[in-house]
Parts: structure tokens; C-alpha cells; sequence
């Protein structure tokens, strides 16, 4: 009510019911437009703001020896999991969907699983969801580099230049990820135009 | 004897879960006794029953270290079947609830007092995020009269 009534006062002249419909009216689509546009765009931070992701060395399933600076040039989504991990196990369909869809536009999902049992416990899992992704085996140094990691999941999204663009804790919503690493495959490197053709020989 | 134990007898907690305060346990040589643990996960998070439904998930398991007393059996309460947003059927126990061991006191045990040591492995989850796993230790302070 309060706020009619101070509409219509700044309002001249004739026809004042058919103005304050039309103000009220745009303003209605203008509040529409601007959660819209806020809900679909990705939460992103910005590009200034983006720290560099810290390098680690770790073993994927084969024994080979990965760096995740070998990603450079790519944009890649880095998934700390876990086989008891009931959340995780919601959001690894959704890898396998990226990776099958998005690498050959330069995104890698490599998945960081932080299991105290090893492989043993790893390897089986890998196999049987059908993980086409690069999986690492994490340890706790890995855990301390990236802030104890005592929750999973947790999975960032990182620009071609190796900085987090996003960070997620807990299980998130596929459409947010699918935003955020298009809008990333989409930009060019600060530090590389060449894009995803630099990625490092190491990287899947 | 027992009274001047009861200091040891201290509340332990790591995590989403803590102990309630642990009482002596006093068993006369022969004999059994029940030491129920009182544990308590916090609000808004649920711990993985002893018999989870699925075989990756990490059980709630209660183990005992060799000591003066032997272990018959350790109790679980029935689970709670909790649905989350990522699973409808989860095996859990979550609020306040109780794990009983059955010791009982070799008849050749040797009168005094003792420490029974033991561990608690669980792992938690809320209803987005699970924890990595946690292990407590368990102290409960034993007199064998």
C-alpha cells in the first residue's frame, strides 16, 4: 500500500491509474528479468579474484604419475570423493556425462578419491560405476593443500589457467556445474590463447 | 577402589558424534557385566548403522583391545531407515542411542582395578556432505573384585 501511494505521487498529470499499471508492470518484468538472468548465471568468480589451484603430484589406476598442472590449458572440474560416500555417488553420473561430452571441447574430470583403504577399495568401485574419468588416489597431504577436505564431496571448477573458478561443498546441482564449465570452455585463457591444444602430454 | 576411578570416566567425543559420560564397571570374578555407551550424533547429521545397506558405506563399529575383561557380545539398537535427498533406504542411527557390550570376568581373574580400551569407528553424513571417517578411543575403567 505504502508503496502505491508513493508511486503515484511522483507521477503528473492525467491518466495516473493507466501510468502506475504500466510502472508496476515494467517493474514486475524488470524483477523477473533480473532473477532470471541471476538464477542462470553461473557463479563464477571472477577472474581477478581466481586463485591459482595447488599443484599436486598423485598415482592414478594405471601407476601413472599425474600432476594437475599437466591440465594447463584445460578446463577441468577436480572431484574430491570417496567409495562411502552416498552423495558423491548422486554426482559421478554427471562426470562420466561431462566427460564423455564436453572433453573433446577441453574439459578433463579428474576425480581425487580420498578412501584410506587404497585401491583395493578404489579400483572395484571405478569399474563398477563405469568411470570413464581419471581417477587419483589422494592422500593427506593433498587433503592440507586444499583446506582438510573433511567433507565430501567437494569439487572445484577450475579455469584453463589452473585457478578455481567455483568451488562446491557437498552435492550440488548439475546444471550449476554444466553453466559454470561451459561458460569456462567458452572463454579464452588469460595467460594462453591456445586454449585446451596446451594441455600437458600427462593429462587424459 | 571404584570411587577413586570415576575422574577417568570422561566423556569422549570427535566429530559428529560424542560419548556420553562413561560409568566404571565393577564385576565380580565369574561374573558378566553390561557397560552401556551413550552416543550422540549432532543435529542434523545421521552416523551409518553396524549394518549399513550398501557394501562401500563405512559401518559403526564398537571394537575392544585385549584386557581384563572378555568381551561376549556388543549390542547395536535397531537402525533407523532414513531418507535423504540422495538415497531412500539408508541404514542409520541418528539423535541420542545406545551400544551395550556383554563383558564378563574370568574366574581366574586377578582382584583390582583395570582399564578396558577399545575403539569407535563411524562416519557421518548430513543431508549433502559426508564426513570422513572417525575413530574414538573408548576408556572404561574396570574393578574386579
Amino acid at each position: 500500500m505504502r508503496v502505491r501511494h508513493t508511486t503515484i505521487s511522483i507521477i503528473e498529470g492525467g491518466g495516473p491509474t493507466i501510468i502506475v499499471t504500466r510502472s508496476l508492470g515494467l517493474a514486475v518484468v524488470v524483477c523477473v528479468a533480473l532473477v532470471v538472468a541471476c538464477a542462470a548465471a553461473p557463479r563464477l568468480t571472477p577472474v581477478k579474484a581466481r586463485k591459482l589451484a595447488p599443484d599436486f603430484t598423485l598415482k592414478d589406476a594405471n601407476g601413472s604419475t599425474v600432476h594437475l598442472s599437466d591440465y594447463r590449458g584445460k578446463v577441468v572440474l577436480l572431484d574430491f570423493w570417496a567409495t562411502w560416500c552416498t552423495p558423491c555417488q548422486v554426482e559421478i553420473p554427471w562426470f562420466i556425462d561431462f566427460e564423455r561430452s564436453l572433453k573433446g571441447r577441453g574439459l578433463a574430470v579428474v576425480g581425487v578419491s580420498m578412501d584410506e583403504d587404497g585401491w583395493d577399495a578404489v579400483k572395484p568401485y571405478i569399474q563398477k560405476r563405469g568411470m570413464n574419468y581419471r581417477v587419483l588416489l589422494g592422500d593427506e597431504g593433498v587433503a592440507k593443500q586444499y583446506g582438510g577436505l573433511d567433507a565430501l564431496p567437494t569439487t572445484l571448477v577450475l579455469d584453463r589457467d589452473g585457478r578455481i573458478a567455483a568451488t562446491h561443498m557437498g552435492l550440488s546441482d548439475k546444471r550449476e556445474f554444466l553453466d559454470e564449465i561451459t561458460t569456462l570452455l567458452d572463454s579464452r585463457s588469460a595467460g594462453n590463447a591456445g586454449g585446451a591444444g596446451s594441455a600437458g602430454a600427462g593429462a587424459k | 577402589m571404584l570411587a577413586a576411578l570415576v575422574p577417568l570416566a570422561q566423556a569422549q567425543s570427535s566429530g559428529a558424534l560424542s560419548l556420553g559420560e562413561i560409568h566404571p564397571v565393577a564385576a565380580a570374578r565369574g561374573a558378566t557385566a553390561k557397560v552401556p555407551l551413550t552416543m550422540y550424533v549432532r543435529s542434523g547429521f545421521h552416523v551409518n548403522s553396524d549394518k549399513p545397506n550398501d557394501d562401500y558405506l563405512i559401518p559403526l563399529k564398537l571394537t575392544w583391545d585385549k584386557g581384563p575383561l572378555g568381551v561376549e557380545s556388543i549390542d547395536y539398537p535397531a537402525p533407523q531407515i532414513e531418507k535423504t535427498s540422495f538415497s531412500d533406504k539408508l541404514s542409520v542411527f541418528s539423535g541420542s542411542f545406545r551400544v551395550t557390550t556383554n563383558f564378563h570376568a574370568p574366574p581366574d581373574a586377578t582382584p583390582g582395578s583395570g582399564m578396558m580400551t577399545g575403539k569407535l569407528r563411524y562416519q557421518a553424513c548430513d543431508d549433502h556432505q559426508c564426513l570422513r571417517p572417525q575413530t574414538i578411543d573408548v576408556r572404561v575403567p574396570v574393578e574386579i573384585r
